[in-house]
């Protein structure tokens, strides 16, 4: 419990949905601590996070493994830095894995051109998408380097008004 | 020299009683588990034994966690209980302590021995992680009875170590750690707690000690289950997130708004009702007493039909919904209540009430506001991060938001494309001189309207046989009104080409313009009535009179000696009573608006959704994406009409004291009908309405009607002279004279004197000049802060430029230089695993680690499998792994680099910031 935003009694909830998803696989006690992980197909069918467009991002984020595959300790944490608990620090380092879609830990042109295809459903032109993306790095870039490291993402996210009202889901 | 040293100690124990105390709230989940497993009692021996055992699985899993919570528990049960016998031993002079005492001696040594370690390595700072480990083990296995020889030194060195891993317990939720790592080290942090918070409470105060510790943690559980119980009593709080969740928060707004103006209602009929209304009921005068408490003789045989009271006569009009039922009595009941003085201190109060209760929503808001900060350098950057509201679980919505998104993109590209350009400025302009003419003339036209229905109304109200809806002609126009123009200047708005938003502005402004403009000429039309009835009042004041006369004298001329028979109360001619009328009018407007909203729910959603999902089987084009499709809801709409049925009520509520009650009861359907309907048969918004920014439009609208309902009020109390034979302020020449009349009667004489000072001219005028001074002050004060606000923001902004400038100079001149800086900028991915820690350990620092190693070529590969093995491996990002291995051997030529990892060399002023748990995790960062 201290690890996570959650009450025991959330936790426990959690782990009924977690459990839900795959009955036959997911054990009811801990005891023994097996070792047991779900696929990433299973988590992101649920309806949280089904309509999500970086649903496969945020399973991996938080995936131990890199695969997608989610243990429940990983579930639980995914949750919890999705709470409306946890801080603005917290979220913007996972909403910076997220939008990190190839992992170098910088946000860049790419990374960028496919965050705005999912978020409009590719319904934008290339000038478009090429003009937000450029607009994007000219204004959040700050060291002037052509990508965004975390520091610009933060700095940048620590000012957005919404992002703490977005960046959350409820379960 | 026993005695000095109890004396510390106590001292030291109570500050650590006083620390712990606010610390305590991590470990209060055990205290839950602990209420509900329930707690078994434990001698302390057995105690030590299960927890050490316990201590030895330690590596389980989570219901392991619980039973160790609970363990935390008993264990500090055990120690009181241990330190109490131990305290019998010392009193017994050490030497009545037998064998257990002598058990103790040898692992006595052990136990210093380990506390003088872990002074060692708490000096060392960031080493002592790893040692403590190695420490506790020597120290479980030893018993923690050797406090006694512990010194002070030792004893605060201790009591730092276990706030320091309280700290940790608290903050270890806020760390980017994976979970099985923050799981470990929270157990080894709860342990040591465990362990050693025994050993701070000694000497006299353990007992107190204990007690304090147990009360804390019962204090924090108790704190924690109010708060949930304040939680479960927020009224709908599962609706309206339930709302959220399929509409976005904008939606939300408009219940949360709902529930607050619901809030706000309560506690003015709270005041109305408790003070007025139900004094009157049980000590005043029963009905048909007296003549303003009956039926007129005429009205009689239909004042029971449906169709009469539906018009709110009859008897709801002569009941104690309505200002005329009240009796001018200045005292009633047994009590000496006094009503008249009630009634209008409670006039008064519910308009001080919703004046402070607004501002000071008002103000929060603002702050609110302010703290977020509207910086328009990210415009982009935010659309593209935080557009998507991770709450949306609805695929209609989903839809709807990608769509909002891409528009709004498309918009912002616009206007970003749009700055530059200025075509054809002129033309623009007509335009919107042109709409604001026709916006004018509609606004004009509808006031005109309504004057003219609402004199054609009183010319048919003196006529008999009237229809139904020559009766509500005013009721029926006005809506008609509120629904027909909102869209007409919607399409005239569209000739004005604006920013949406600010058109959405515009837009609210006029429909605000059109619904005050009705309401006043409506109050105009009625100030009208009021004079007429008025002179009236006059007529009929001689007759009653006359009346009264002529009844008493025929009675003493028919017998001298019995006495009249009374007259029936119901036959006492009586005059309009102006006030109960204007109750009335209220009234009727308030419910046929709750009526018009309601059908225009069912009608134009429900009713219509219907229509497109069912016979969108059998037609010819697509309904749901096409003419018909679903409404949306509509929040700026629905919020001005609660404003402006919020002003009806200030305004009515003086008159009619029931139509807080009635407003109560509307809000709280509307709660539940809205919620329906909108979860029913309404689609979210196409275009992006932010719900934090207008919240405060929105509640300057309502200080705005706030204050416009008040002027006709005060404007009657003030000027008007009230009725003569209805009303609890009959009799008098105005209505504020009740107030002179208390002062006078039941003060003694210096508070009317003292009265008679304040109301002097002389002394309000200075003080009017004095706020208005104040005012100004403040203001300007204000106003020199904001200067100030953006002059720092324009600093920024610059240094933020030169930074950049710097940078990008630097990138062109020298690539390696610039990587330099990247290395040396703090970045907050200071956490390494354990592991990585190890390795970092035995190589001198400053090398290539394996670790670096193997990340480089991850990252390289650019395989995100490969990345993410690095990131399973090293549990933060594996951002250290990838920026730092290139740069390795540039390093170490630099100084002040040898230990890159502990300080930021704050280059750059944006970046050390907003990382606070850096400094939190330091201590445990490798070294």
């Amino acid at each position: 419990q201290d690890c996570t935003f959650f009450t025991r009694k959330e936790i426990l909830r959690l782990h009924g949905r977690y459990y839900e998803m795959a009955p036959n696989v997911v054990p009811m006690d801990y005891t023994r601590d097996p070792d047991v992980k779900l696929p990433m197909q299973l988590i992101i069918n649920m309806p949280e996070l089904k309509e999500n467009p970086f649903k496969e991002r945020i399973v991996l984020s938080f995936s131990e493994d890199g695969e997608g595959s989610l243990s429940f300790n990983d579930f639980v944490d995914m949750f919890s830095v999705l709470s409306e608990m946890a801080p603005r620090e917290l979220k913007a380092i996972y909403a910076f894995k997220i939008y990190d879609f190839n992992t170098d830990n910088f946000i860049c042109k790419s990374d960028l051109e496919q965050t705005l295809n999912k978020l409009t459903r590719e319904e934008l032109t290339e000038e478009e998408i090429t003009l937000v993306c450029e607009k994007v790095i000219e204004e959040a870039d700050m060291d002037g380097d052509g990508k965004l490291g975390f520091a610009d993402f933060e700095n940048m996210i620590s000012k957005a008004p919404d992002f703490l009202s977005t960046f959350h889901i409820r379960i | 020299m026993g005695k000095k040293r109890k004396c510390a100690l106590q001292v030291i124990m109570e500050d650590a009683g006083i620390e712990i105390d606010g610390q305590v709230e991590s470990d209060t989940e055990s205290e839950e588990d602990k209420a509900k497993k329930t707690p078994k009692k434990r001698t302390p021996r057995e105690t030590r034994r299960t927890s050490r055992l316990e201590r030895k699985k330690q590596d389980k899993y989570k219901e392991e966690e619980e039973s160790k919570e609970e363990d935390i528990c008993s264990q500090q049960n055990g120690t009181s209980k241990r330190k109490n016998y131990q305290r019998e031993n010392k009193d017994g002079k050490k030497a009545g302590g037998g064998s257990r005492q002598r058990d103790k001696k040898a692992p006595t040594k052990d136990q210093k021995e380990s506390e003088n370690k872990e002074k060692k390595t708490s000096k060392n700072g960031k080493e002592g992680e790893n040692k403590e480990g190695t420490d506790r083990k020597n120290s479980t296995s030893s018993d923690s009875s050797g406090e006694e020889s512990l010194s002070e030194e030792e004893l605060a060195m201790l009591m730092e170590q276990v706030e320091q891993k309280k700290k940790l317990i608290s903050t270890m939720r806020n760390k980017p750690w994976r979970m099985v790592k923050k799981l470990s080290v929270l157990r080894e942090a709860q342990a040591f707690v465990e362990k050693f918070e025994g050993a701070l409470g000694k000497g006299k105060g353990k007992k107190l000690y204990a007690y304090k510790m147990m009360m804390a943690k019962k204090w924090v559980k108790f704190k924690r289950d109010f708060d949930n119980f304040k939680t479960q009593c927020i009224p709908w709080e599962m609706k309206i997130k339930e709302v959220e969740s399929h509409f976005g928060s904008s939606v939300a707004s408009y219940f949360i708004f709902l529930r607050w103006m619901y809030g706000v209602n309560l506690v003015l009929f709270g005041l109305i009702f408790g003070l007025v209304i139900i004094p009157e009921v049980l000590m005043g005068m029963p009905y048909g007493s007296m003549p303003r408490k009956t039926v007129p003789r005429a009205e009689q045989a239909t004042a029971m039909d449906f169709s009469v009271l539906w018009d709110f006569e009859g008897y709801i009009k002569y009941s104690a919904l309505f200002y005329g039922y009240y009796n001018n009595q200045r005292t009633i009941g047994w009590l000496k209540y006094r009503l008249p003085m009630a009634y209008f201190m409670v006039g008064i109060s519910v308009f001080g009430y919703s004046l402070m209760v607004v501002i000071r929503s008002m103000a929060r808001n603002a702050n609110e506001s302010t703290a977020d900060g509207d910086d328009h350098n990210f415009i982009f950057s935010w659309k593209m991060f935080t557009s998507w509201d991770y709450l949306i679980g609805n695929p209609e919505t989903a839809d709807n938001k990608f769509a909002s998104i891409t528009t709004s993109f498309k918009e912002s590209i616009v206007d970003e494309q749009e700055s530059n350009k200025d075509e054809n400025i002129h033309l623009r302009r007509f335009l919107r001189v042109l709409a604001n003419l026709l916006i004018i003339c509609c606004l004009c036209g509808s006031g005109y309207l309504i004057y003219f229905v609402v004199k054609r109304s009183q010319t048919f109200s003196k006529m008999q046989n009237v229809g139904w809806y020559e009766r509500n002609e005013v009721e029926i126009v006005m809506s008609l009104l509120g629904m027909f123009c909102p869209p007409l200047f919607e399409t005239i708005a569209a000739l004005e080409n604006y920013h949406p938003r600010i058109g959405l502005k515009w837009q609210l402004g006029r429909i605000f313009a059109l619904f005050l403009g009705n309401l006043y000429t409506f109050l105009l039309a009625l100030m009208d009535d009021v004079n007429e009835k008025l002179a009236e009042e006059d007529v009929v004041k001689n007759i009653t009179h006359w009346t009264l006369l002529g009844h008493h004298n025929s009675s003493l001329r028919n017998g001298s000696a019995a006495t009249p028979p009374p007259l029936d109360p119901a036959d006492v001619p009586r005059g309009p009573c102006w006030e109960t009328t204007v109750g009335i009018e209220f009234v009727r407007l308030t419910v046929s608006d709750i009526l018009v909203t309601y059908i225009t729910i069912l009608v134009g959603d429900f009713i219509r959704a219907c229509f497109v999902r069912f016979v969108n089987y059998c037609w010819c084009w697509d309904l749901e994406a096409g003419f018909p499709s679903y409404a949306e809801f509509d929040i700026s709409g629905n919020v001005l009409g609660l404003v402006f049925n919020q002003g009806m009520i200030w305004m009515g509520s003086f008159y009619a004291p029931g139509l807080v009650g009635i407003n109560v009861l509307r809000l709280l359907t509307s709660m539940y009908f809205q919620c329906w309907a909108v979860m029913s048969s309404n689609v979210p918004h196409a275009r992006v309405f932010k719900a934090s920014k207008s919240n405060n439009f929105y509640m300057g609208l309502l200080l705005l009607i706030l204050f416009l309902s008040l002027l006709p009020v005060a404007y009657t109390i003030m000027s008007l002279p009230p009725s003569f034979d209805c009303g609890p302020f009959s009799g008098k020449k105005r209505m504020y004279e009740v107030i002179q009349e208390t002062i006078e009667l039941d003060f003694p004489l210096f508070v009317a004197k003292i009265f008679s000072y304040v109301a002097n001219p002389g002394l309000i005028i200075p003080a009017i000049l004095l706020m208005v001074l104040a005012i100004y002050y403040l203001n300007a004060v204000a106003e020199a802060y904001q200067r100030a606000n953006t002059e720092l923001k324009k600093k920024m902004q610059m240094q933020r430029e030169e930074e950049k400038n710097k940078r990008n100079n630097k990138a062109s001149t020298s690539p390696v230089l610039q990587d330099m800086e990247d290395l040396l900028t703090p970045s907050p991915k200071r956490e390494t695993h354990p592991k990585q820690a190890e390795d970092k350990n035995m190589e001198p620092p400053g090398r290539t680690s394996p670790g670096g190693k193997q990340g480089k070529p991850a990252a390289l590969n650019g395989s995100p499998r490969t990345g993410g093995r690095g990131a399973a491996l090293s549990p933060p990002p594996p951002q250290r792994f990838v920026t730092q291995p290139p740069m390795l051997g540039v390093r170490a030529p630099y100084p002040g680099q040898l230990r890159p990892w502990r300080q930021p060399l704050g280059t750059v002023p944006g970046r050390g910031r907003g990382q606070p748990w850096y400094s939190q995790a330091a201590p445990y960062a490798p070294r």
